[in-house]
């Protein structure tokens, strides 16, 4: 228990950020049409590709010796690079075919 | 942490809101994909130049060489899949992101013993990340109709309920024991993709859109506990933001499509029971078969036609040949549109993407609530590849799984052609009485070439 109350005092501002970014985004989403759920949910896949920010930072903070670390970061900025490129990519191709057609 | 880079990290998640919130409306979804995707740019290229590590140029090699890998790979998938094959994709992209977060915690392991709240974040790191790996693959797999069978083992529900809880107590074990054991975190991992695997095999095929969207939900939730082990908010903001808005999503898919999330996961729908229903003749009668050149007679010599495009649609690619079906009686004076049920296609909003693909007019497309009083003096509903999304049981069989789920009213309409390749039931394995009313005339056959038929006998005409 002593841990706990430990980690939440030490913790504090994070738990704020927390909270308050699970509320905004709650209600950023809330009420969206459903034509826009496909793209959205690319879109939403896309955004979470800002794992990848932690793959960098494995790999900068690995010794150049350690071999593991770099090719477990090497294959980790790959997978979420994917996941970003390709992820806003194929969004913007789909919202693309939403414009106002002329007639 | 250099104060660049912390301004940066600010606006880059300034942008992920503006541009999630951009995404919500039609004529702004366009830029509000951008701008997220700038501000994940600068982030990008922020972490890797401003920092005050020392930084050999073989790691910088390798850091631009995975990115320019990735990019391209990225890059090419995008532009070349197909629009029916979005489900897929999304699945698979989304894997990969939690496969990044996995290798994360697997490489940070052995470099913070000792410190609890950091061990926590990696070991659920971890377990999150190998969950939606493994867990998104066989989604990926399942929608591409490479493993099609729902696997059920037996009293599967409680085998992946004890399974779960062995991870989370084998969890524990880890950080309290403070182990520097690189086997055990190999192991968890592997009890993670394990885990992944038996959360998503018995779970059925028209509810996929729903798991992926759960486990598009977990990836943004292991971003932002990695972003909790580097205290870096870029990360721990937009994971919270995709982790919460995932959650939205999948509520909202499951309302459309009349389910509780509880009975998705650990659901007894399609699959064995449905197998049983099917062919009890319930539901018996007769159907009544019609041709190519009788449904285009029919077609061709009334006022208003409505057609609901569904997953079969998808499937057979046929969102061109519609299109060309709809401007084609649409020209011969018939009043054309396609009533679009939230979850038609293959996940939510997919008809529209599809649709859209094909250039039919968006005002063309018309949302379920505001189309369902005008089935009543449509004189012909064209059924195309849907089934659940028309089943009258949604209304009148408190027994149905589907019972209370919103539904198109095609059967106020004063005809209905239903086009399916066979009788077999769609995909929630639900026995369909508009088969058998008296204004049904089934067209039986393939998507594409049924409607190609209709084509050529309506030029004729």
């Amino acid at each position: 228990m002593n841990e706990f109350i430990e980690f939440i005092k030490s913790n504090l501002e994070l738990m704020y950020i927390l909270i308050l970014a699970i509320f905004i985004g709650v209600e950023v989403i809330k009420n969206i049409p459903a034509v826009l759920h496909t793209p959205l949910m690319s879109g939403a896949n896309a955004l979470s590709g800002v794992v990848i920010v932690g793959a960098i930072l494995v790999m900068l903070h690995a010794e150049p010796s350690n071999y593991i670390a770099l090719s477990l970061g090497f294959i980790a900025v790959v997978l979420g690079i994917i996941n970003v490129v390709g992820g806003f990519a194929v969004t913007n191709r789909m919202l693309q075919m939403f414009k106002k057609k002329k007639k | 942490m250099n104060i660049t880079l912390s301004i940066i990290y600010l606006i880059a998640t300034i942008t992920f809101v503006i541009g999630l919130k951009l995404l919500g409306h039609p004529e702004t979804a366009k830029k509000g994909n951008l701008i997220a995707a700038s501000g994940m740019g600068l982030a990008i290229i922020g972490t890797i130049f401003l920092h005050n590590l020392e930084v050999s140029n073989l790691v910088y090699g390798l850091i631009g060489a995975a990115i320019l890998i990735g990019s391209i790979i990225g890059w090419v998938i995008s532009v070349k899949v197909a629009m029916t094959k979005m489900p897929e994709l999304v699945s698979l992209f989304n894997g990969f992101g939690g496969a990044s977060a996995a290798l994360i915690g697997i490489v940070e392991f052995g470099s913070n013993l000792g410190n609890t709240t950091q061990m926590i974040t990696i070991i659920a790191a971890i377990v999150i990340g190998s969950i939606t790996f493994s867990g998104s693959m066989i989604a990926w797999a399942k929608l591409n109709g490479t493993m099609w069978k729902d696997i059920r083992l037996p009293k599967y529900n409680l085998i992946n309920n004890v399974f779960f809880i062995g991870i989370l107590v084998f969890s524990a074990y880890i950080v309290t024991s403070n182990t520097d054991s690189n086997f055990i975190v190999y192991l968890l991992l592997l009890a993670g993709l394990v885990y992944g695997v038996l959360f998503v095999i018995p779970i059925g095929g028209a509810d996929m859109p729903v798991v992926i969207s759960l486990l598009n939900s977990l990836t943004g939730i292991a971003a932002a506990i990695t972003g909790i082990l580097y205290g870096n908010m870029v990360m721990l903001v937009g994971g919270i933001l995709v982790g919460s808005a995932g959650l939205i999503l999948t509520f909202a898919m499951c309302v459309a499509m009349n389910r509780s999330l509880a009975s998705v996961i650990f659901g007894a729908f399609g699959g064995a029971e449905a197998a049983a229903a099917v062919g009890t003749g319930k539901t018996g009668g007769t159907v009544k078969k019609t041709t190519a050149s009788d449904a285009a007679v029919m077609m061709n010599y009334s006022d208003k036609v409505i057609i609901v495009p569904g997953y079969g649609l998808a499937v057979a690619q046929a969102q061109h040949v519609i299109h060309e079906l709809e401007e084609l009686l649409t020209k011969k004076g018939v009043e054309v549109s396609y009533a679009i049920h939230p979850v038609a296609g293959r996940m939510p909003g997919h008809m529209n993407v599809l649709l859209a693909e094909s250039n039919v007019d968006y005002d063309k497309l018309v949302d379920m609530d505001d189309i369902n009083p005008q089935f009543k003096n449509t004189d012909v509903v064209f059924v195309v590849g849907a089934n659940d999304v028309v089943n009258p049981a949604a209304h009148n069989d408190p027994s149905s799984p589907i019972y209370g789920m919103p539904i198109l009213d095609v059967e106020n309409a004063k005809s209905i052609i239903i086009n399916k390749r066979t009788m077999n039931p769609g995909y929630a394995g639900i026995e369909n009485e508009l088969f058998f009313n008296q204004k049904t005339s089934m067209l039986f056959g393939d998507a594409k070439a049924a409607i190609q038929e209709l084509l050529t006998e309506l030029k004729g005409m």
